[in-house]
């Protein structure tokens, strides 16, 4: 509330600067505007600039930091009673100060004694600390407003090259802006390296990228019964790769094949009606798809199995018989078909790019030579497109193996080492779903596995990103 | 075959070879209509996957639309209420008991029947009923009308989805339960309606009170941040990149950067979010502004893709023509090239908003499982939005919630059909071809 109030302020303050800036310019030319350098309102834009943005800034990082500001200042005198306790217990206790302080709910631990004393004490501390750490964000916010607009208004006249200033400050932001991709990109390393880093301290690397079994289950105190955790990652990838298998094997056929049918038979009428249609399957989101894989296409699949199998009891086949009846709703055969169904308007639309992209004096001269049309598809224009045909399918295998909704809703959580597709299989996403939901606590190898898996999934979904972008620039060069 | 018409008698050795190429053609025919109809299939089959997705979802969900209300006059026995105590009052006994008048049944000692009544309705005439006390102690020993939803259980017998052919022990409800509600029907207490609380309430523990108006109101807060961050800063990176920057290793770096950024799996995203500004900048877990950001990063790239290959069509005569009458380069990017390209990045925008609206994976593991019954207050109290809204129903074992889920479905799917739409139609309005 402080922080919107005082940005508010800001605000105002720098609409004065602008209005200080731009009269000033005004006064200093006489009346004649064509006297000054730039036009008026780039004075006022320069001394609205240097009255606003560092205070902004400041405001912003304080927002941002000051918590830790507050925290670090708290901890760093620990009573006797606080040292006594154990590194956890230290945490619970400066956390249910923080929450005291800020009048939220503590954690149910009892304190008494000194500890009570303590407690209270660094209450009262904790309060004082974020007013003055408050107080002087703000202060030394005002100064700097302040300080900028008195330094800049005395330099304003007809002299004055304001444009010019202004603009590079737009530079300035323009940069910055580009830079937060790259810094997106470097967050997204950065975190997912030095999480799995910490989680490579308790697991060796091998062990995870070789291990057969996972069972991330890990007794949370002593005296719990439960397994020691086994990291073996080797089944996620089984499962996943099933997956994506069963996927593709739905979404290359029927995405290329209508795709070829839209660009070489159909007419514009067709291809207008059929295209926005195919963009509608693209645009659902998947949490529907998991909805349609869990509750109809689950139901339907067991059932038809279920049905197939009554039939064959008793018969020569009796063993398979059996199992066919007591197939579950959720199996990598579900989520891998209607994965294959979001998939089919990704690859038919990338293909069609492809093809389209085809000169067509290489068709013109097929046909001269009296091929049909399906002979100049098979033999000429597919094989030029190939490259960048493998290329789509290399990027759908990408997006199979990132997606997350449709398997965690409907292919299972057991991790296994199967290539049954009528099995249930986990992936590497739904395991990190099911990892990090709920409550973490961020020194288990549990939550931390989970950033393994993400680092895991990143690199290979890069890897199959730049090999496809590298084909399919190579392909365009070809062409052009 | 043009020869064989001019020489009608020719010997027949000639005629072999012709059969041959026929035959030849024939194949290549059959083949070129093989081809084609395997084209046709295709398309059939996914306009098929279409159909069924959407028709099936439709056919779950456009029930919830309606409800079945009842009213009931309660006499408000004044034995049963304590006036010291106004929230310790079993008001669903007392609701139950005005059933039972109505029904003209008795409740034994044990309080079976009016357990099974209790069955019936909704918890939410209770809290009306202390409300109503609430507010005017004097209606104690009056009687007054209470309306309210039937249980979802009873709700789904009326809409025929529990069936009395099903066995007795395999339903929710026994015989004595549905003759009831048979009853309460043909004398006109229960009456059917649209559903409006589904769009007014929030999520509930009960499946006839939960609706969709906190996950959407969720939904709304949450694109704000995204739209207020990526939009900006997206277009501001494409405008620096296309019109600005020199090329060197550097762009090029950039450039491949965003290009992988955006097929980067939205997963490892929510990776991001959760390391970055939960564990490190402590903003509030399930929050709406937490989503935001992490959907404004996911929205980045495909925002400056979007502004980028518009600001590409805007011709250079433009640029030149400025430049030609004394602008300098911002002056000409800002007040000519980027207005000439605003049609097309509003549409990259809006488009990239829909996309986000439809994402679950990355707020999943940001904390945005919660149940939050009530729309959030601020944009730093915890949220749901509605496509989690799906994922939490569609776990609730509750049946009526699978209906409740596939009409949260609907909702969704409308807004992203909306937000396409206005995106279709300023494409069509304002693009303008060179």
């Amino acid at each position: 509330m402080l922080t919107w109030l005082s940005l508010l302020f800001l605000a105002l303050f720098s609409g004065a600067a602008f209005m200080a800036g731009r009269g000033r310019a005004l006064k200093a030319a006489g009346g004649a505007t064509a006297r000054l350098h730039s036009l008026p309102n780039y004075y006022g834009a320069y001394a609205a600039l240097w009255a606003g943005a560092p205070a902004a800034l400041l405001l912003l990082l304080g927002a941002m930091f000051g918590g830790r500001v507050e925290d670090a200042v708290l901890q760093a005198q620990r009573p006797a009673a606080v040292s006594a306790l154990t590194p956890d217990r230290q945490n619970v206790f400066f956390s249910d100060v923080q929450a005291i302080a800020s009048g939220q709910a503590a954690s149910e631990v009892a304190y008494d004694g000194p500890l009570r004393a303590a407690f209270d004490a660094k209450v009262v501390e904790a309060r004082n600390i974020e007013g003055i750490v408050r107080y002087s964000i703000l202060g030394l916010a005002g100064l700097v407003a302040l300080g900028g607009f008195l330094l800049v208004i005395p330099r304003v006249n007809t002299e004055f090259r304001a444009r010019n200033r202004v603009e590079g400050w737009i530079a300035g932001v323009l940069i910055a802006c580009s830079v937060a991709a790259v810094l997106t990109t470097l967050g997204i390393v950065l975190s997912l390296i030095y999480e799995s880093w910490r989680f490579f301290e308790t697991v060796p690397i091998l062990g995870f990228l070789f291990g057969t079994e996972w069972a991330p289950q890990i007794a949370m105190r002593a005296d719990q019964v439960a397994s020691s955790g086994a990291f073996g990652a080797v089944p996620l990838f089984a499962g996943t790769f099933l997956v994506m298998m069963i996927a593709m094997l739905v979404a290359a056929p029927i995405g290329l094949y209508s795709a070829i049918y839209l660009s070489e038979y159909a007419n514009r009428g067709l291809r207008s009606t059929i295209k926005p249609l195919l963009e509608i399957l693209a645009g659902v989101p998947t949490v529907v798809y998991g909805f349609f894989a869990a509750l109809t296409v689950g139901p339907l699949f067991r059932a038809f199995f279920n049905g197939i199998g009554e039939q064959m009891a008793g018969g020569p086949l009796d063993g398979i018989a059996q199992y066919l009846m007591q197939v579950q709703n959720q199996m990598a055969l579900v989520a891998g078909v209607v994965m294959g169904i979001m998939l089919i308007p990704f690859v038919s639309s990338l293909s069609d790019d492809i093809i389209n992209a085809v000169p067509q004096s290489l068709r013109d001269g097929s046909y001269a030579m009296g091929a049909t049309k399906s002979e100049t598809v098979k033999k000429v224009v597919l094989p030029a497109a190939l490259p960048g045909i493998m290329a789509a399918m290399l990027l759908a295998v990408s997006r199979a193996v990132g997606e997350t909704m449709i398997v965690t809703m409907a292919a299972g959580l057991q991790a296994k080492l199967t290539a049954n597709p009528l099995d249930t299989v986990t992936t590497v996403t739904v395991q990190i779903v099911t990892l990090l939901t709920g409550d973490q606590e961020f020194d288990s190898p549990k939550t931390l596995s989970a950033f393994g898996l993400g680092l895991t999934l990143f690199v290979v979904t890069l890897g199959l990103n730049i090999i496809a972008l590298r084909i399919v620039q190579k392909y365009r060069e070809q062409y052009d | 075959m043009t020869d064989a018409v001019l020489s009608p008698g020719a010997p027949a050795p000639k005629t072999a070879p012709l059969t041959a190429r026929e035959a030849l053609l024939k194949k290549r025919h059959r083949s070129e209509m093989w081809f084609r109809v395997q084209g046709i299939a295709a398309i059939v089959i996914a306009m098929i996957f279409l159909v069924v997705l959407v028709g099936r979802i439709v056919v779950q969900g456009y029930s919830t639309f309606e409800t079945h209300t009842l009213t009931v006059p309660v006499y408000i026995n004044p034995e049963r209420v304590d006036v010291t105590a106004l929230e310790g009052v079993n008001y669903d006994y007392i609701v139950a008991e005005a059933l039972m008048k109505k029904l003209g049944v008795q409740d034994d000692d044990l309080g079976t029947t009016s357990a099974k009544i209790m069955d019936l309705t909704s918890r939410d005439f209770g809290f009306q009923l202390l409300n109503k006390l609430k507010a005017d102690k004097s209606l104690i020993g009056k009687t007054v009308d209470v309306t309210g939803s039937v249980k979802a259980d009873a709700d789904l017998y009326y809409k025929g989805e529990i069936k009395r052919s099903t066995a007795e022990v395999d339903r929710k409800l026994d015989n004595q339960q549905l003759d009831w509600l048979d009853k309460l029907r043909t004398d006109g207490t229960v009456k059917a309606g649209f559903n409006t609380k589904f769009f007014s309430n929030s999520d509930s523990t009960e499946p006839e009170q939960a609706g969709v108006w906190g996950a959407v109101v969720g939904s709304a807060m949450m694109l704000v941040i995204t739209a207020l961050i990526a939009i900006p800063v997206g277009v501001m990176a494409a405008v620096y990149l296309e019109e600005f920057a020199p090329k060197n290793r550097w762009t090029d770096i950039i450039e491949v950067n965003i290009n992988n950024l955006a097929a980067v799996p939205s997963i490892v995203y929510g990776l991001l979010g959760l390391a970055l500004f939960i564990n490190w900048l402590h903003v509030p877990r399930g929050s709406p502004l937490v989503g935001g950001l992490v959907l404004a990063l996911m929205a980045l790239p495909t925002v400056i893709i979007a502004t980028r290959s518009s600001l590409k069509a805007v011709p250079p005569s433009i640029r030149e023509a400025a430049l030609g009458v004394g602008a300098s380069k911002a002056q000409t990017v800002f007040h000519h090239v980027l207005p000439l390209a605003m049609p097309g990045v509003m549409t990259g925008a809006i488009l990239s908003l829909a996309h986000a609206l439809g994402e679950t994976a990355p707020l999943l593991m940001i904390g945005m499982v919660a149940f939050v019954p009530g729309a959030p207050e601020s944009f730093t109290s915890s949220a749901t939005v509605l496509p989690v809204q799906v994922f939490i129903w569609e776990n609730a074992s509750e049946r009526a919630f699978h209906e409740r889920t596939a009409a949260a479905i609907i909702v969704l799917l409308v807004f992203m059909i909306v937000m396409n739409a206005a995106a279709v139609i300023l494409r069509r309005r304002f693009e303008r071809r060179w």
